[in-house]
């Protein structure tokens, strides 16, 4: 094939890498949690990654786990060329500044007692960067372009704000030290739908302004199709699925995946939901997970295989891959 | 059910929250009604004066009347009231785990109703539990009654928590926020489940959320809150397919639809709700709207109608129809 008529364009570094990525929790008398069981995934520059799944299938885990809050049991975590789950506590925290994290709840993540000039300026303060006066200049900047006015806003303190007015100012500190990597876990759940919207064109907004590569937690599958360019699926620890969010939406391979997008309600009347029935029985549980692939105690095409052998991620396409043994397309 | 002219007030130390600021609705019965609305919009505060569980520093005005079965419930005494909640008016609210006793089998919850408002005797209960547990969908309700709060799972303690709460065949149920705390998978599951027991017992049903899609397959009418006050009311069908209300319009535009394509720009809503402690005169949407004009700012709206039945909404300029549009 000659150079012109490809058309695959060599793919540029990512700028995270996570290899086989495993997470345990002991639990004390030989019993173990298995958060997350060997996740791998990659992110490119300028690229929304989603991260979907219900409770307890590891989302989050994996997101701290990326931040080394607390470090993986094993696998790596390739930021920019550096495996960050191998640095000792002193260049981990040079690295910080590399990669900033908004959590769900913007009220409790905030000091309550700092001034919002204080709480935005911390990060840069605790890298060391700049003069007062110069990092004073970047404050105003931040706040302005999460839409703060900056003389209003500047020495007051969180709770004289309201919820989504605290997720703006974390959204400000997270991106004063201008990371390489923006990692969000669920930032719009706790917020009611007309701020959810405004926080959601915010986020689309600072990843244009400032060029952000992301890693996008959400439980709400509509919120992931809008943020993110890729979505990965989680159920029980492992991944299930990995595609475009177009493609995901409109040909779900796995049928975790298909039984998860048929139970959104959705806000139309004529629309009559019809959600893929799943099998009843015992929930799994993260401590003792079923052999095979871990949904197939619920999966309504399961069969011997499937709980005696792990599917692994295989490509059925370009650019979607999906672990089943028996996928729908 | 007939609510009149209901206010309910909080003391506080900054002043006098209108959290419910001149509500009236008629419910009839077997009728679902999704009431909606954002986070402080006073929808738990009304469902909660309805059941007469407001704290000691809230005030119902004194014009207000609650009518249910032909009584006034403002009327009756906290005894007589008792005799009421859990018997014809039932509840069942966000967390489960909260709502359920953790250190009571779920048996003994379940019969402890049973017990108190209809005289059974402890085995009575017991195997009327089990009915029970195997209505609202439990698999195995004879192992599971003998079992505890936290060896269950989110989805099956509401389920648990919907078996006490229809133990008594009230008439009316009030659900807050039922599935805001499960997962979507679990979440179908339970709003099936209310809707099918809604229509064998003809009960009436009042389902609170804030999300609209939870309520578009699920209801007949629909009640949309705003800061203390009821902004339209209508058919199910009529609520989406004929929009008068600018900020219902807005709420429904404001969701992030599967159809969106990746990156769309969402409307928004601008600004924060209002203080209820100085609410804003006129219409108490009109500073976020992008249809307020100065009569907006001034005069409150009233409830009115466009001539369809059981449509009203409060605004002076409704959503495709002439401006100032006033009937009725």
């Amino acid at each position: 094939m000659s150079e012109a008529t490809s058309y695959q364009v060599a793919k540029p570094e990512p700028v995270l890498r996570v290899e086989d990525l495993v997470v345990e929790f002991p639990l004390g008398r030989g019993e173990v949690v298995h958060a997350v069981s060997g996740v791998s995934f990659e992110i490119y520059p300028g690229e929304t990654l989603g991260l979907v799944g219900e409770s307890g299938c590891g989302k989050s885990t994996t997101a701290r786990a990326v931040m080394q809050l607390p470090a993986p049991t094993s696998g790596k975590v390739i930021l920019n060329g550096i495996d960050l789950a191998a640095l000792n506590s002193g260049e981990l925290r040079r690295q910080r500044k590399q990669f900033q994290m908004i959590f769900q709840d913007p009220i409790s993540s905030l000091n309550p007692r700092r001034k919002v000039s204080d709480i935005v300026e911390m990060p840069l303060v605790v890298m060391g960067e700049g003069t007062p006066e110069e990092r004073a200049v970047r404050v105003r900047e931040v706040l302005a372009a999460v839409g703060l006015d900056p003389e209003a806003s500047l020495d007051r303190r969180p709770f004289q704000f309201s919820g989504g007015q605290c997720q703006r100012i974390s959204i400000a500190r997270a991106l004063i030290s201008e990371p390489a990597m923006l990692i969000c876990d669920e930032p719009v759940s706790a917020l009611d739908v007309s701020i959810q919207a405004q926080i959601i064109n915010l986020i689309q907004d600072m990843r244009r302004r400032y060029d952000l590569t992301m890693l996008f937690i959400s439980h709400d599958l509509s919120v992931v199709k809008i943020v993110c360019d890729r979505v990965a699926v989680m159920y029980l620890g492992r991944m299930c699925e990995l595609t475009d969010s177009e493609t995901l939406y409109r040909q779900p391979a796995h049928p975790y995946t298909a039984a998860l997008l048929s139970a959104i309600p959705e806000a139309d009347p004529s629309h009559e939901p019809r959600p893929i029935a799943m099998k009843e029985g015992e929930l799994p549980s993260a401590t003792r997970p079923p052999p095979g692939c871990r949904f197939n105690t619920r999966c309504p095409k399961a069969q011997d295989i499937c709980t005696q052998a792990v599917p692994p991620m295989t490509d059925i396409a370009a650019g979607h891959a999906v672990a089943c043994h028996f996928p729908l397309i | 059910m007939q609510v009149e002219n209901l206010h309910t007030h909080f003391r506080t130390d900054r002043g006098l929250v209108r959290a419910v600021d001149g509500v009236s609705f008629t419910l009839e019965q077997g009728v679902t009604l999704g009431l909606v609305g954002e986070s402080g919009c006073g929808k738990t505060i009304l469902c909660r004066t309805l059941m007469g569980l407001l704290p000691a520093s809230a005030k119902i005005s004194d014009k207000a009347s609650i009518m249910f079965n032909g009584r006034d419930l403002r009327g009756l005494s906290e005894k007589q009231l008792r005799g009421i909640r859990g018997r014809e008016v039932a509840m069942i609210f966000q967390d489960p785990m909260t709502s359920l006793n953790p250190v009571m089998k779920v048996g003994a919850q379940i019969s402890e109703t049973l017990v108190h408002h209809l005289d059974m005797s402890k085995r009575e209960a017991r195997e009327r539990g089990v009915e029970l547990l195997r209505a609202v969908g439990i698999s195995g309700p004879e192992r599971r009654i003998d079992q505890y709060p936290h060896q269950l799972s989110g989805g099956i303690r509401q389920r648990v928590a919907i078996a006490i709460a229809l133990a008594c065949e009230p008439k009316l149920l009030i659900a807050d926020e039922p599935t805001t705390a499960l997962d979507v998978t679990v979440q179908s599951g339970i709003l099936d489940l209310l809707r099918a027991q809604q229509r064998e017992r003809n009960m009436s049903m009042i389902l609170i959320t804030h999300d609209l899609g939870v309520v578009a397959g699920r209801t007949d009418e629909i009640a949309v809150m705003y800061a203390g006050k009821m902004v339209e009311r209508s058919s199910t069908k009529a609520l989406f397919g004929n929009t008068r209300m600018p900020y219902t319009q807005a709420l429904m535009e404001s969701i992030p639809r599967l159809d969106h394509p990746t990156h769309t720009r969402l409307k928004t809503i601008s600004g924060q709700p209002p203080n209820l402690i100085y609410p804003p005169p006129g219409c108490r949407f009109a500073p976020r709207c992008t249809r307020a004009e100065e009569r907006c700012q001034q005069d409150e709206p009233v409830l009115i109608s466009d001539g369809a039945p059981d449509h009203t909404f409060a605004c002076w300029r409704p959503v495709g129809m002439p401006a100032a549009g006033r009937a009725a």
